[in-house]
């Protein structure tokens, strides 16, 4: 696997520190050369001329309007929708040197709520692809098995249910798993989290970064949620009809200094809370409250809370994975045990501060329990972080023009 | 907290114990199966048909009654009557499924109309009717019978076929296309697959029609429990008569629950 070192300055995806691995890249660039698509029935073309190089290994968001054609721009990778005119490229070969089914089984596939076959278990859904490519049988069950395992579910449960057997989360990440099976350089996603709650979606959007993390796809996502493609994309391509490109960069300049007045009313009001998506909870410092493991004294665990002077305490298996809070007072003088009840709340460390916020709110806390790889309990981040934080930024923004510019921005969107 | 208990369930990790898994409980549950109707039916039949065989060999009956409602005789038409309808539903799926999937072929896709306009000739046209003038031309006989029989029984396969592969979810075979699955493997794995549920209905329907129609065939010397009708009402025997239609009314019910059976085994699991 070919491993680039040339990030890009403000690559906000810090390594992964528990693996000390570099970024690694397995995608191929992708290059679109004039690409026109014209149905017979309109006038105008639904992609016009769009030209567009993808770098190997990054994920690149379309958004723009419905009916932009941003759509139609990603099958036409894939060839669903074969282009009136233009060339299509990866790693420089032209797609249309293949036979169409196999140009297909080398790029992923991932749609909307899944789209997995209903009569097929899990696995055979996520085998279908190797199949085709025919792989041995043994190569393809474990191929599956190890997929389940990257997104997250755990084989031996899940590997011979049926999709309606799954809730619309746990289907979408096998939908995710099935566009990854044949391990292809590049993936395409129309509109992948759509269909599942708020919740459910930020989950699998932080999955998505760290599965992107360790395999280094050439990932195009179309959305229509700004706020997806700030938080996921490497880059964002903006798109207005015709699929006239807006703008095309990265988050933080799309942010900071949106290219005209479409692009401004595209990214919306609230472009400095937008920023909250720009900022993981690895970002900022995290609090280390006072622990205890499952099975040690009540009695040990109080006395500890008393000398930091904190009212409640964070509970760990022996995995360091938290369990649970519990409040100083409901501690009992024995042995604790697990907190019953409600399932614990918590914010992967890739996790946007957005999230964060978000889970906070929802907490009785005063903070949202930080979990790094495997689950293991990293810290909590506070609403003081938070705060202090987004005050920073604000900091650093005075005196800097795309700053200013965006200050007033707010300041017009707030007395509006 | 609702909130975390949706997170629970939707980790899938080792957190969330088995009962905490409530989004996938509702899903679990199975389509309903009429048990009542699959374990009631054959044996409702079995205890009216017994119920007529003690009255058959207890009833005072005279010469002609017991030369027509002769055991072998009755096992003989019986069989006759299975035979007619097991070979046509066979001949109706060969012919309805293949054309069904034909007219949904993009390109072939407005032959549609026609197509199932014809077949529904085939049905609207008394069965009566049918059997006799295809008999006029085909001559007398089983293979004849088998015809009519087959021509009459296409449509509801014809149709059912048609409207489950058209009811297969656009946005699956997209996934299929964009997966790289060629065209006979999307239509073998996912279209056919999926729309077996449907088109077993239409072969259940047609099991029925068959049945039933298939008592005519006695009127061009092609067998069938038909014959003990037919002697009933020429011969003023109503013993006959009356044992002629309980047990093509008993078989019907039988090939009725082996139709259910039938469409409970083919479906693919998962649906």
């Amino acid at each position: 696997m070919p491993e680039s070192t040339d990030r890009r300055p403000g690559d906000r995806r810090p390594d992964d520190t528990d693996t000390g691995l570099q970024r690694v890249v397995s995608g191929a660039a992708l290059t679109l050369t004039d690409v026109t698509k014209t149905y017979a029935a309109q006038k105008r073309p639904a992609v016009d001329r769009l030209s567009l190089d993808i770098p190997a290994g990054e994920i690149v968001m379309f958004v723009g309007p419905s009916g932009c054609g941003k759509t139609t721009s990603l099958k036409m990778i894939n060839r669903l929708i074969e282009p009136t005119s233009g060339t299509i490229t990866i790693d420089g070969d032209d797609i249309k040197n293949h036979d169409v089914n196999e140009l297909r089984r080398k790029i992923g596939y991932v749609i909307q709520g899944g789209s997995l076959f209903p009569h097929m278990s899990v696995a055979d859904n996520i085998g279908l692809v190797p199949g085709l490519l025919k792989w041995d049988k043994k190569r393809i069950s474990e191929r599956a098995d190890e997929l389940l395992d990257l997104v997250g579910l755990d084989p031996a449960r899940y590997r011979d249910r049926f999709p309606r057997e799954l809730s619309g989360g746990q289907q979408q990440r096998v939908g995710v798993a099935r566009g990854l099976a044949a391990d292809p350089p590049v993936v395409l996603m129309d509109e992948p989290f759509g269909a599942v709650d708020p919740i459910t979606r930020q989950r699998l959007q932080d999955e998505l970064l760290s599965i992107q993390r360790r395999l280094g796809k050439t990932i195009i996502c179309v959305t229509h949620d700004i706020d997806e493609a700030i938080k996921l994309g490497d880059r964002i391509l903006i798109l207005r009809e015709g699929a006239q490109i807006a703008q095309y960069d990265t988050p933080e300049t799309i942010l900071a200094a949106p290219a005209d007045a479409f692009v401004e009313d595209f990214v919306g009001a609230g472009s400095a809370l937008k920023q909250l998506n720009l900022a993981r909870v690895d970002d900022i410092e995290l609090r280390q409250p006072v622990t205890a493991v499952l099975g040690e004294s009540g009695a040990d665990v109080r006395a500890r809370l008393d000398a930091a002077g904190e009212t409640a305490v964070v509970l760990l298996d022996d995995r360091r994975r938290p369990v649970g809070w519990v409040f100083r007072r409901s501690l009992p003088d024995g042995p604790i045990t697990a907190p019953r009840g409600a399932e614990l709340l918590r914010v992967d460390r890739q996790a946007t501060l957005n999230d964060a916020l978000d889970t906070m709110l929802a907490s009785a806390y005063g903070g949202a329990i930080v979990t790094g790889s495997r689950d293991r309990f990293r810290g909590v981040v506070t609403f003081e972080a938070v705060t202090e934080h987004i005050r920073s930024t604000a900091r650093d923004a005075t005196g800097r023009e795309p700053g200013v510019a965006q200050a007033e921005a707010a300041a017009r969107d707030g007395g509006s | 907290m609702s909130v975390s208990a949706d997170r629970a369930g939707e980790t899938g990790g080792p957190a969330p114990e088995e009962g905490v898994d409530r989004t996938a409980t509702p899903a679990r549950v199975r389509p309903k199966r009429d048990w009542g109707l699959l374990v009631g039916l054959p044996l409702f039949v079995l205890a009216t048909l017994a119920g007529w065989a003690i009255w058959r060999q207890t009833a005072g009956l005279d010469e002609i009654e017991t030369r027509a409602l002769d055991w072998a005789t009755v096992r003989e038409l019986t069989w006759e009557h299975i035979v007619l309808t097991v070979v046509s539903a066979l001949l109706v799926v060969l012919v309805a499924v293949p054309l069904g999937v034909l007219l949904t072929r993009p390109g072939v896709r407005r032959l549609t109309g026609p197509v199932v306009g014809v077949a529904n000739i085939g049905q609207a046209a008394p069965s009566i009717g049918l059997v006799v003038l295809l008999a006029m031309w085909l001559g007398f006989g089983f293979r004849t019978m088998v015809v009519a029989l087959t021509v009459y029984a296409v449509l509801p396969v014809l149709q059912n076929t048609i409207t489950g592969l058209l009811g297969v979810d656009r946005g699956l075979l997209e996934a299929a296309r964009g997966m790289g699955m060629s065209k006979g493997n999307i239509l073998l794995r996912v279209e056919l697959p999926l729309a077996v549920p449907v088109i077993m209905s239409g072969v259940r329907t047609a099991l029925i029609l068959l049945v039933g129609t298939a008592t005519f065939a006695t009127f061009i010397d092609a067998g069938g429990l038909g014959e003990l009708i037919d002697t009933g009402i020429k011969l003023f025997r109503y013993s006959i008569l009356i044992s002629g239609a309980l047990l093509v009314a008993l078989l019907a019910l039988l090939i009725d629950w082996v139709g259910r059976v039938l469409e409970a085994v083919v479906r693919p699991k998962g649906l």
